[in-house]
């Protein structure tokens, strides 16, 4: 993928598949420790002991339709490439944490992207569930809840497009702010 | 700055049309494939394309929506039109220009861009 924007829209769908309420993404960037850092963590369904062995594994899939899941080696491949790794704990009825790192300057890591356009697509795709998303580049942070948005709107839907709009400019001057 | 005072504002704008719901669950869908393929392929700014342009026209009675792999991989991006009473119509390898052009001729005008179709990339 172009961008590691998209690689967490895609993982934070598997969130979603698994019935999460509330799914957190959390983005650091370091440049003293040189490490970049994503991690999506939920509190879905979980996976198995047996299957979180065979996660990583492209021919490993909850999919009925197909026998191949690209997703999540497609993010280890991403970070492996960068000198960092992908790890994933999980238990059964209490969620999933994925954490994957990059070395900050890596000439193969792709950028970080627009993830104001990956979290409108992830909130306008389930606009019931509750996101976090906390990006924190060398110490300075921004912080989008959706459970607070919720608050002032009321019984006003996230997926209004209104409300998307206001969403995607709110994060890109948050990050802007934090550049 | 985006503040929290203007999301307010938007919450009482949306309060007075009361209809809103209603509206969107009589309309037309438009639904994106959004599964590993598709995102590689550029759904996602399809479908925030989709996004703006059905709130700059203000069309309440449209509801853009995502499902999974659709199945057919090598014509994402894939975007699926349903007007109620009338036949599917599924667009491939769908753009951001391509989006515009769709909400246009075939959500607002009804004449579906038949250029863009599956059917016409199997011809």
């Amino acid at each position: 993928m172009k961008e590691l924007s998209l690689h967490i829209l895609d993982i934070a769908k598997n969130s979603v598949k698994a019935n999460a309420t509330l799914i957190e993404i959390l983005i650091n960037e370091d440049s003293e420790k040189n490490l970049l850092t994503i991690e999506i963590n939920d509190n879905g369904c979980g996976m198995s002991e047996e299957f979180l062995k065979t996660v990583k594994d492209p021919f490993s899939t909850t999919r009925t339709t197909r026998k191949v899941g690209m997703g999540i080696s497609l993010f280890e491949a991403a970070s492996v490439q960068c000198g960092g790794r992908l790890d994933i704990t999980s238990e059964e009825g209490v969620g999933t944490k994925l954490r994957t790192s990059f070395v900050l300057d890596h000439i193969d890591r792709a950028p970080v992207g627009d993830m104001a356009g990956t979290m409108e697509t992830l909130i306008s795709g389930s606009p019931e569930i509750d996101f976090l998303y906390r990006h924190t580049k060398n110490g300075k942070t921004f912080t989008l809840d959706t459970r607070e948005i919720r608050g002032v709107l009321g019984d006003v839907p996230l997926d209004m497009p209104e409300v998307l709009t206001w969403i995607d400019g709110y994060i890109k001057e948050g990050l802007c702010d934090i550049s | 700055m985006k503040s929290l005072a203007e999301l307010q504002e938007i919450r009482n704008r949306a309060l007075s049309q009361v209809n809103l719901r209603k509206e969107r669950e009589d309309g037309i869908r438009v639904v994106v494939g959004m599964a590993t393929c598709g995102i590689a392929a550029g759904a996602r700014p399809v479908l925030n394309a989709f996004l703006q342009e059905i709130e700059k026209r203000n069309l309440g009675n449209v509801t853009v929506t995502q499902t999974g792999c659709i199945g057919m991989c090598r014509y994402e991006p894939i975007v699926e039109v349903y007007v109620p009473g009338q036949d599917k119509v599924t667009y491939i390898h769908m753009s951001e220009d391509k989006a515009a052009r769709v909400v246009a001729e075939h959500i607002i005008n009804n004449q579906p861009v038949t250029e863009y179709t599956i059917g016409a990339e199997a011809k």
